[in-house]
């Protein structure tokens, strides 16, 4: 059945902003976006006066632990996650066990997304079979199957030759290769940022090194092949400055950054926080502020979630034995919408960071308002103010930093092809 | 008057006169440890465990007499953290131990803020015996109590601490509360002993023994762990006894009348010289004393008995 979305303030960045209304047709794609169009006989509407009317927010950088630690999050539970958060598109890293570094598993991925019938969700394909960094894994099947890039995500290939290979190989399938830039010879061990906190309180650190030196050997490594690069969850000043200075120079690099490093700073570790410990490790308050600088000239074009679900179990033991990440896909959102609010980022730039750039990174055909495109579309409440009660998230987890925040920005309806699939309030995913 | 504080699991949040209140109390005690029946009824009833997740010889020891000495009963509950069993955390182990109506738990961890952990999750009253590069709370009121009783005022001390500081409780717990008693601490190592940003905490670092050790009252070694040499923290041990090792005339370079400490165990040869272990101005097997004292004057403040 046809929709429409009436009186709402449509963002549809680069594209358009300003108040209008949004037909769905019964296609499940988008028709018309604007006003003073036929609207046809039968059609569902729905009131959006006072509210954000979207493309349904991308995020290329989930973990949603299917096949193997269904325990943590399925794909469903993250699914169900990502739409009570707006997201309508998710990318899912291969750290799963099996690993998805091959077309059996991105095809289990692939239906059981398909099954749960919430968003859309993409798999990313391992670069090296297992992710253990030596053998390139079957790219061209697993982009034939259905992963729309190819990382190995938390173990990060350290060999830099087989990282020229991928990024060689991978311009065959027009795929962007996702670096998770650490150093694991610098970062052994560590379980924090290394400064004056890890020194007060005896905890191995990360050296922010760790990831500058990985981040320039990417940078160097797409220069010499002309790979597509993506820069998954930068976090330092240094990498912030060098993806500048590379895009100057015309390298092919997008950078993503999470709403984490850019809101919380190491000093939460203090109390040997758990919820606070991830990877990368939350920086320094300069570090912060080069994030949101990237953000706001456009170095970092991409907000992602790096949404890590752990059981409350694994959480609880000390903090160097602790797994390293948060949950992220159901508070992302208005953690975005405070840099609006903080005068970091204009609506737009906001919503393009979760929406069109993040579409753009991998190629995909998302994000977008356009006539034609698949229907995802998130309505939200832009000044509605909610307090963060992990007890009420749709993921399996409640490892967040966020407890008891009061934030901004609630998401009504999320749309995924032209078929409602959350409404807030209602019981649903 | 007590301490007004559930745990001791740090000495970096702890006031002056929380210390010194701690070191009197221990002065109470020391001559307890000096009389023919060495026992007092302080803690008759009470129960402490010794929880040690490390091995640990002189520590567990030093405390279960302490323990003993103020009649309470002491239970021992050792085990490699890998053998705890698997799912099992530390926090349930330290319920299950609670459950038992423990009053005081002594906790060894191998993870920096284990304590801390533990502490919250628990009504006992937790003691810190050392949680991985934290802290050793108690080894460090121990060196307080011993150059206060060799008649050194903090006030101005100068204090040499010589080793891998990076990977050292003993070192973090005496940094807090020397500089907080306002003495000079200098820190003396290679680089890559030292952890990042240490300076902040309002040390010197020198990376030159002989310059580092000039005309301090204390030398402090930190005992050197010998297994690091393959994580590129010194290339030999054999140069590391040369760069930093603490030799008869190195201790010339410090004030006439300067003490020479070491918590223990000590690699003879290697971070001290024999004869300076044996020397005069050797204090190392005082420390071990006063470490009875010490801990009996905690558990004392701890149990709610001060």
């Amino acid at each position: 059945m046809p929709i429409l979305i009436k009186g709402g303030h449509v963002v549809d960045p680069g594209r358009f902003s300003g108040r209008g209304d949004v037909l769905i047709d019964d296609k499940g794609t988008i028709a018309a976006v604007g006003s003073g169009f036929q609207v046809p006989a039968g059609c569902t509407t729905i009131d959006a006066q006072g509210l954000l009317v979207l493309p349904g927010l991308v995020d290329l950088h989930v973990h949603f632990r299917e096949p193997g630690f269904e325990y943590k999050e399925t794909i469903h539970s993250g699914s169900a996650a990502a739409v009570a958060g707006g997201f309508t598109t998710v990318c899912c890293m291969p750290n799963t066990n099996p690993v998805n570094d091959n077309q059996a598993v991105t095809e289990f991925m692939v239906e059981r997304g398909r099954l749960a019938g919430l968003a859309n969700v993409l798999p990313i394909g391992a670069i090296t079979k297992g992710s253990e960094g030596k053998e390139l894994a079957e790219i061209g099947d697993l982009r034939r199957s259905g992963c729309v890039a190819i990382s190995d995500d938390g173990r990060p290939v350290m060999n830099s030759l087989v990282m020229r290979r991928a990024m060689e190989y991978a311009l065959a399938f027009d795929l962007t290769v996702v670096d998770h830039c650490e150093d694991l010879h610098l970062a052994e061990g560590g379980c924090m940022n290394e400064g004056l906190v890890s020194t007060e309180l005896g905890l191995p650190g990360i050296p922010s090194a760790a990831e500058d030196v990985m981040v320039a050997r990417n940078l160097s490594l797409s220069e010499l092949t002309g790979a597509r690069l993506h820069l998954a969850h930068i976090s330092t000043a240094g990498s912030v400055r060098m993806v500048r200075e590379a895009k100057a120079r015309g390298i092919r690099v997008t950078a993503e950054a999470c709403p984490h490093h850019f809101t919380l700073t190491e000093s939460l570790v203090r109390g040997y926080n758990t919820h606070a410990k991830m990877n990368p490790p939350l920086r320094t308050g300069e570090d912060v502020r080069a994030i949101k600088e990237g953000l706001r000239d456009g170095t970092i074009e991409v907000i992602a979630t790096d949404h890590a679900p752990h059981a409350t179990q694994e959480k609880q033991q000390d903090f160097t034995e602790a797994p390293f990440g948060i949950v992220g896909l159901e508070t992302a959102l208005s953690l975005t919408l405070g840099l609006v609010e903080e005068g970091v980022l204009t609506l737009e730039q906001a919503v393009a960071k979760l929406t069109s750039a993040p579409a753009a990174a991998f190629g995909l055909k998302k994000g977008t308002l356009a006539v034609g495109a698949d229907a995802d579309l998130t309505i939200v409440d832009q000044h509605a103010q909610w307090e963060v009660d992990p007890g009420k998230f749709r993921s399996k987890s409640r490892n967040t930093p966020f407890v008891g925040w009061k934030v901004k920005g609630s998401v009504k309806t999320t749309i995924v092809g032209g078929r409602v699939v959350y409404e807030a309030g209602s019981a649903g995913g | 008057m007590g301490l007004k504080r559930k745990d001791l699991l740090s000495l970096a949040p702890l006031s002056v006169d929380e210390i010194a209140l701690i070191l009197d109390t221990a002065d109470s005690f020391k001559e307890v440890t000096g009389r023919e029946i060495k026992k007092v009824p302080a803690l008759r009833g009470k129960t402490v465990v010794n929880l040690f997740f490390e091995p640990s010889t002189r520590t567990r020891t030093s405390f279960e007499l302490a323990a003993k000495r103020l009649s309470a009963d002491v239970i021992n509950f050792a085990q490699s953290s890998s053998s705890v069993v698997k799912g099992e955390t530390l926090l349930d182990t330290a319920r299950n131990i609670e459950a038992m109506q423990a009053d005081i738990i002594v906790l060894r961890h191998s993870s920096a803020g284990a304590a801390e952990t533990l502490a919250r999750g628990v009504r006992s009253a937790v003691i810190n015996a050392g949680d991985g590069w934290h802290e050793h709370p108690t080894q460090a009121l121990l060196d307080l109590y011993t150059i206060r009783e060799r008649g050194l005022r903090f006030e101005g001390l100068r204090v040499a601490i010589v080793g891998d500081v990076s990977h050292s409780r003993v070192a973090r717990s005496n940094i807090y509360a020397l500089t907080k008693l306002g003495a000079e601490v200098r820190l003396i190592g290679p680089a890559t002993m030292m952890p990042l940003d240490i300076r902040q905490l309002g040390v010197q670092v020198y990376y030159n023994m002989d310059e580092g050790l000039r005309g301090v009252n204390v030398i402090m070694m930190l005992r050197l762990q010998l297994e690091r040499q393959g994580r590129a923290l010194f290339p030999t041990i054999r140069e590391y006894a040369r760069l930093y090792g603490l030799t008869a005339e190195r201790v010339k370079l410090a004030d006439a009348g300067a003490i020479v400490m070491h918590p223990g165990p000590i690699n003879r040869g290697v971070e001290i010289a024999p004869d300076v272990a044996d020397s005069l101005s050797s204090v190392i097997l005082d420390q071990v004393a006063n470490g009875v004292a010490v801990r009996m004057g905690i558990l004392y403040l701890m149990s709610g008995a001060g």
